[in-house]
């Protein structure tokens, strides 16, 4: 499956890694309001995640060409400190068997989904970071 | 060990997606929506004769190494009123089906597939299932990275038409080509001190359809061409596509000019069609600008002459408006006009710092936007296939009338650790004669141009560490169509599992003196991957745009229930 970065260069997504860390992949858009609620909350907490567990997220944005021009500046704009490529015609989504934005999927070491959840509610990010820890510890 | 043999009985891989592995594995999703229809005379909701609607699919896909293979089944028993975009879905069947084989330097996909050339104009299949637009390709595809830097794509296939119990393809026939090169990766070594990155691509997309006609000579191959170009160099970012079709008259392309009366409406222009596309971004930390720039003439490209405005699209012709979420934004929403329009859109994102005045503790983001989309001004010039009047499809022509016009403006802040807001305020100019969006309770079109303004006052307060409660207080003004709404969500969620909201949407002082509530209850249990949702309640009729074109979605009652998972 091939997504490609904010900087036009192709990815394939079985490269991606976090050297053995955990890793989030979360699907997200830039007309989808929980997406970028969830995206801009975990922001605020990112570099202590890191700090204490090494993680990595990737943020792979489903914007189509309507859209697709707002990525960068957005995520810039919103000062991410994320991997962030686009999936510009849904293959990956479609890949992942994900229904409807935001999903977000967390996956070991080993490059293994071990956790996932759809949609977004405040509090959901603590879940998620409970489950990382979980693998860290392990 | 007993560690590795514990994951593998979590069974859940991502495998050929993320890493390659050899064991056969199996993954999907699906989703079920069920819908029982009351009467509501007040606001003319519509009812099936079969009261209740349930559709719903399933999407199972299998990879051993480099093999894959997939399906989907559907179930239409019926589709929602409204449901889908185009032509009908009924029955159950399979809608979908497909293998590919992959390996590094080569893909090849039989069966349904979906694909995108460049930025789209010429070539897009895509799906929205929420919407029911599904325009897979069925035939094959392969695509090839012989060198690094280089992709190639080539495709041959006919396009999903309508669903009877099964996938059913329409007659035109779709070929296409596409290369794409990276300069700075095929050409590492003398690319290397520049900082810029250049990607260069070019398609041509040709469609054949019989000519059935025994008094017109329709052009029964019509191509389409397209080159781009995307130019990288830190925070600078540029973009462009440019697309022409040879001659294609359509159905749709007939609107461009009147037509006499005692020509067949369907016959369309014999004229080729363009449209150019460009799009810059500068971007740093903190800070986003972005300008778009796009015309279009006689640009619908669709693989069957006389279908519907909905159906059989190959390319893809985005609106230039930003899309809003917003319960009340979704009143005016733009579609582009393949016939012909000059569309123009800036952004700007700006993230004041923390601890700065404006920025307070937590920092506070603003977002401006602005769009214009203006009427094109072709000019005149005989059709000679027809011996009647025509025009010569020129980009950014200015015409004299503003198809639409939109400026908005957010501001986001965290005030506190338990309470966030956002202040967003939109103006609308919306010419409802030329995009049709806008309905009153009877389905009788608005006249004319809408001005409107939009206020909303969004804030979130987290009571508790995974209790929250948002809410959103929306007023749109407008002196034309339904007059002014005001709107309240109230949506208490507890994480991870459930949410639980009340929506009212208020019509007050439209023309007719009438009043109108739009309340609706919902709740829903989330479990990880699975998603359960229950609502109650009055719809409003909504609108669904696409390629030109809106559908209005008839104003319902009733309970509707939805069930999404994937595994």
């Amino acid at each position: 499956m091939v997504v490609s970065d904010l900087y036009g260069k192709e990815f394939n997504t079985s490269d991606f890694s976090n050297d053995g860390r955990p890793m989030v992949i979360n699907f997200w858009a830039t007309w989808c309001s929980p997406c970028k609620r969830e995206l801009n909350t975990i922001a605020d907490l990112y570099p202590d995640w890191q700090d204490e567990t090494g993680v990595k997220l990737v943020a792979i944005s489903i914007d189509d060409a309507r859209s697709q021009s707002r990525v960068l500046p957005y995520v810039n704009g919103s000062a991410w400190d994320y991997e962030v490529y686009l999936d510009q015609n849904q293959d990956f989504k479609r890949a992942m068997g994900v229904n409807n934005v935001p999903h977000t999927f967390l996956v070991d070491g080993s490059g293994k989904i071990v956790w996932q959840h759809n949609n977004y509610a405040p509090g959901d990010e603590e879940e998620l970071y409970e489950q990382i820890l979980g693998l860290v510890s392990e | 060990m007993k560690k590795y043999l514990c994951l593998i009985a979590l069974g859940l891989f991502l495998s050929s997606v993320l890493s390659a592995q050899e064991e056969a594995q199996v993954r999907g999703n699906f989703s079920i929506d069920g819908q029982y229809y009351q009467e509501d005379s007040a606001i003319s909701a519509v009812v099936p004769d079969q009261q209740m609607a349930l559709q719903g699919f399933g999407n199972i896909i299998y990879t051993k190494g480099k093999f894959e293979a997939g399906l989907r089944f559907e179930t239409y028993v019926p589709a929602f009123v409204g449901y889908p975009a185009g032509a009908p879905w009924d029955g159950t069947g399979i809608g979908y089906r497909y293998a590919k084989y992959s390996e590094d330097k080569i893909e090849i996909t039989v069966g349904n597939f979906y694909e995108q050339f460049g930025s789209g104009l010429s070539l897009r299949t895509w799906e929205d299932r929420g919407l029911g637009v599904d325009y897979a390709l069925d035939g094959i595809r392969v695509v090839s990275r012989p060198y690094k830097g280089i992709t190639l794509k080539g495709l041959y296939g006919k396009q999903r038409f309508n669903f009877d119990n099964g996938l059913q393809n329409g007659e035109g026939i779709v070929r296409g080509l596409d290369a794409e090169i990276s300069l700075n990766q095929l050409f590492d070594s003398a690319f290397k001190d520049m900082s810029g990155q250049i990607i260069l691509g070019g398609s041509f997309v040709s469609k054949y359809e019989r000519d059935r006609s025994s008094q017109y000579d329709f052009p029964e191959n019509v191509g389409n061409g397209a080159v781009r170009l995307k130019y990288i160099n830190k925070g600078f970012q540029f973009s462009g596509e440019y697309a022409r079709t040879s001659e294609n008259p359509s159905a749709l392309n007939s609107q461009i000019v009147d037509i006499p009366d005692s020509l067949d409406p369907l016959v369309g222009l014999f004229q080729y069609g363009q449209a150019l596309n460009l799009n810059a971004t500068y971007s740093q930390r903190g800070m986003g600008i972005s300008f778009t720039a796009s015309s279009l003439s006689n640009m619908a490209f669709q693989s069957q002459r006389n279908s519907g405005p909905f159906d059989s699209w190959i390319n893809y012709l985005p609106p230039t408006s930003v899309l809003q979420t917003y319960l009340l934004a979704q009143f005016y929403p733009y579609a582009t006009q393949p016939n012909g329009e000059t569309a123009f859109r800036g952004d700007f994102f700006y993230k004041f710092p923390r601890n700065s005045v404006l920025g307070g503790k937590y920092g506070t983001k603003i977002i401006l936007s602005y769009t214009h989309v203006q009427a094109p001004d072709f000019p005149t010039v005989d059709d000679f296939d027809l011996n009647r009047q025509g025009i010569e499809p020129k980009l950014f022509t200015w015409g004299d009338q503003t198809y639409y016009a939109d400026f908005n403006v957010r501001i986001s802040k965290k005030l506190s650790k338990k309470f966030k807001g956002s202040l967003f305020y939109m103006n609308t100019l919306y010419d409802n004669d030329v995009i049709l969006g806008a309905y009153d309770y009877d389905d009788i079109p608005a006249q004319g141009t809408i001005y409107s303004n939009l206020f909303v006052v969004e804030g979130s307060w987290k009571i508790k560490r995974k209790t929250n409660l948002r809410f959103e207080a929306q007023l749109m003004t407008t002196d034309q169509h339904l007059q002014d709404w005001v709107a309240v969500v109230l949506e208490l969620t507890h994480s991870p599992h459930w949410f639980f909201s009340v929506v009212n949407q208020y019509n007050y002082g439209n023309a007719d003196g009438e009043t109108l509530n739009f309340p609706v209850v919902s709740s829903g249990y989330i479990h990880g991957n699975s998603r359960f949702s229950v609502s109650y309640g009055r719809q409003r009729a909504g609108v669904f745009c696409v390629g030109g074109v809106c559908r209005v979605v008839p104003a319902s009652n009733g309970l509707t229930i939805s069930l999404t998972s994937s595994f």
